[in-house]
């Protein structure tokens, strides 16, 4: 007999918790505590049947030591059907043309997509795909979701209540946050290569500047915009022309700022590891094929570090994405803003539209840009 | 270093006088404040919620950093194996959740207060050490392990008096992260009525106090610093100690 998939046993735990929770919350308005709903409540029979029968061929899947690819297929069949069931319930439990009672996903249903998702990316790690087709299945889910939110099939369910009274908002704060994440990403990229290549040239540089950036990552965020406040209102104030070009005490100003100083220590660390990494005999023919101090640098060193300097930039963006939602704490927007308010009005739902995008942000660049550094460290090629 | 020494001292001790007696230290911060502004926070003693913010970080770092390591063993031992890729999914999207998203998160769970500060911190303090003891357990040099099976130690020994001595300097850097967003993540509990340093802050962004934003700033940035170059000490140490 074949035994039973480790991973596969703890998945399918998960499962039966999930749907012996209640699937779906249903509440008379967007406060008050919700009413607990099972999953065969929230349902017409024909659909319970089709996801329980789903849930139990991926469950069956996941204990069968079988192909990562039967695996993948089994798991996301029972996602999408997973989906479209938290879209149905939910335009079920509501009445025709009610705007005021909330349906939320509940305990069970978050659990069943744990269950499932965990599955998927288990077997997605046991592929080891190669990069390219990474990419490619990154755009896949991303279309997919897109194309679900686009459909309307989830219109009914609590976020996308949230999302309907603050659609203008929405758009901007999200904007706001990539602006703040990308921005300060592309500055610390500016300036921290150059700081590398001294540092790596010169040694009496190095200990003072990797030092002094790695005392500046120890301030917590909040303290450290809260530091910025004072000096930026300062420049705003006394500098000709510092407020007309955006510097303010208030605002992302201080977030920006604190966002670049966060970021600087992984891209010079990882600059001049990779400057210093330059194998001594590629150095020696670009100086025997005559090239100058500066082609050499630009030809040679910069394209071998490449890699490393990749790698850093996938750590600053990730951690900027998060980051960016506490610069609404100082009046800078960004998505934050509705997970600030939700915290402050006990709306769940208020929370999640604002950190569900910062997350599934944070996710699609961790992947792309891994697997970016993989591409370029040469480990895609066969 | 001697220097070093000095300063850290100097620091720890202003830190110290100035969380038991804030009032004495009123004319630093009077010149941030407009319009008669209080310049020392007093509604709750600064002292208190710099030991309330020290003590659930401690509190929920070594309780993360326990289960870390003994995760981070069970998957590298061959009992565990099986779940080794997806943790390496788990641990790698996990750092991808902000933490102000998990403390919000947790609030309808817990309620207000401490007790999502707490489950943020310990969920978040999770993953550096997680993937620090990995990445210290998968290096192991060859021939070490090689020498300790022809000594005929046992697997347990092996791990006890081999394996984790030599994977501590990169344990003790994981707990040293997790140590450092703790501090931070918990600055931030206040937007959930944590009671921690964060209040300072917070206080200060909403009545528009800079003297509060920069007295609660530099004490959590001192902490913050004074902890994570201690630990740092000790990985020195480690790394000393080991050549």
């Amino acid at each position: 007999m074949r035994r039973l998939d480790r991973v596969g046993l703890l998945v399918t735990t998960i499962g039966a918790a999930g749907l012996a929770l209640p699937f779906v919350a249903f509440r008379e308005n967007r406060i008050v505590p919700g009413v607990p709903i099972p999953l065969p409540a929230a349902l017409p029979a024909w659909e319970a049947a089709l996801l329980g029968g789903l849930l139990c061929a991926a469950a069956c899947i996941a204990l069968a030591s079988v192909s990562p690819g039967k695996r993948l297929a089994g798991s996301l069949a029972a996602v999408a059907m997973l989906a479209l069931a938290i879209g149905d319930a939910a335009r079920l439990l509501t009445p025709p043309g009610d705007t005021i009672v909330r349906v939320a996903p509940g305990a069970g249903f978050w659990l069943l997509a744990l269950a499932l998702l965990l599955m998927a990316s288990d077997a997605v790690a046991r592929w080891k795909l190669a990069p390219w087709p990474r990419l490619g299945a990154l755009a896949v889910a991303t279309g997919a979701l897109g194309a679900l939110l686009w459909s309307g099939l989830w219109d009914d369910l609590s976020v996308m209540r949230e999302y309907a009274n603050r659609a203008d908002t929405f758009w901007r704060e999200a904007g706001t946050h990539l602006a703040v994440a990308l921005g300060s990403l592309a500055a610390a990229v500016l300036l921290a290569v150059p700081i590398g290549i001294l540092c790596s040239r010169l040694n009496a540089t190095r200990d003072v500047v990797l030092n002094t950036l790695t005392a500046v990552q120890t301030i917590p965020s909040i303290a450290l915009f809260g530091l910025l406040i004072a000096p930026m209102a300062w420049l705003a104030a006394t500098v000709p022309g510092a407020a007309a070009i955006g510097i303010a005490g208030i605002g992302a100003a201080p977030g920006i700022v604190a966002l670049v100083l966060y970021g600087l220590l992984p891209l010079v660390a990882n600059t001049m590891a990779g400057l210093d990494a330059v194998p001594p005999a590629a150095n020696d023919a670009a100086r025997g094929m005559g090239m100058s101090d500066v082609q050499r640098l630009v030809q040679v060193e910069l394209p071998l570090a490449f890699p490393a300097i990749l790698a850093a930039t996938r750590i600053v963006l990730v951690q900027n994405i998060g980051l960016a939602t506490v610069v609404a704490l100082i009046g800078g927007g960004g998505l934050g803003t509705f997970v600030f308010q939700g915290a402050g009005q006990t709306a769940m739902d208020l929370v999640l539209l604002g950190a569900a995008p910062t997350v599934v942000l944070a996710a699609i660049s961790a992947i792309a840009l891994d697997a970016a550094v993989d591409m370029a460290s040469g480990k895609g090629r066969r | 270093m001697r220097w070093g020494a000095f300063l850290r001292l100097a620091c720890l001790a202003a830190l110290c006088l100035f969380l038991a007696e804030p009032e004495r230290f009123g004319f630093v911060f009077a010149p941030f404040t407009r319009d008669g502004q209080p310049a020392i926070y007093v509604q709750n003693a600064l002292l208190t919620l710099a030991l309330n913010h020290i003590a659930i970080v401690a509190l929920a770092t070594s309780i993360g950093s326990a289960v870390a390591i003994a995760l981070a063993v069970l998957v590298t031992r061959p009992v565990g194996a099986d779940f080794l890729p997806l943790s390496r999914t788990i641990a790698n999207i996990g750092q991808t959740f902000p933490p102000v998203a998990v403390l919000a998160l947790a609030v309808p769970m817990l309620g207000f207060g401490t007790a999502p500060t707490f489950v943020a911190l310990l969920l978040y303090g999770l993953l550096p050490v997680f993937e620090n003891t990995l990445a210290g357990l998968s290096n192991l040099p060859p021939d070490v392990d090689e020498a300790a099976r022809a000594s005929g130690m046992t697997e347990w020994q092996r791990l006890l008096e081999v394996d984790l001595p030599l994977a501590a300097p990169l344990i003790v850097a994981g707990v040293r992260v997790s140590l450092v967003i703790g501090i931070g993540t918990a600055t931030i509990g206040s937007t959930v009525a944590a009671s921690t340093l964060g209040e300072v802050i917070m206080a200060g962004l909403i009545n528009d106090n800079l003297a509060f934003i920069v007295q609660g700033a530099l004490a959590v940035a001192l902490i913050a610093i004074l902890s994570s170059e201690q630990l740092m000490r000790v990985e020195r140490w480690m790394i000393h100690r080991r050549t």
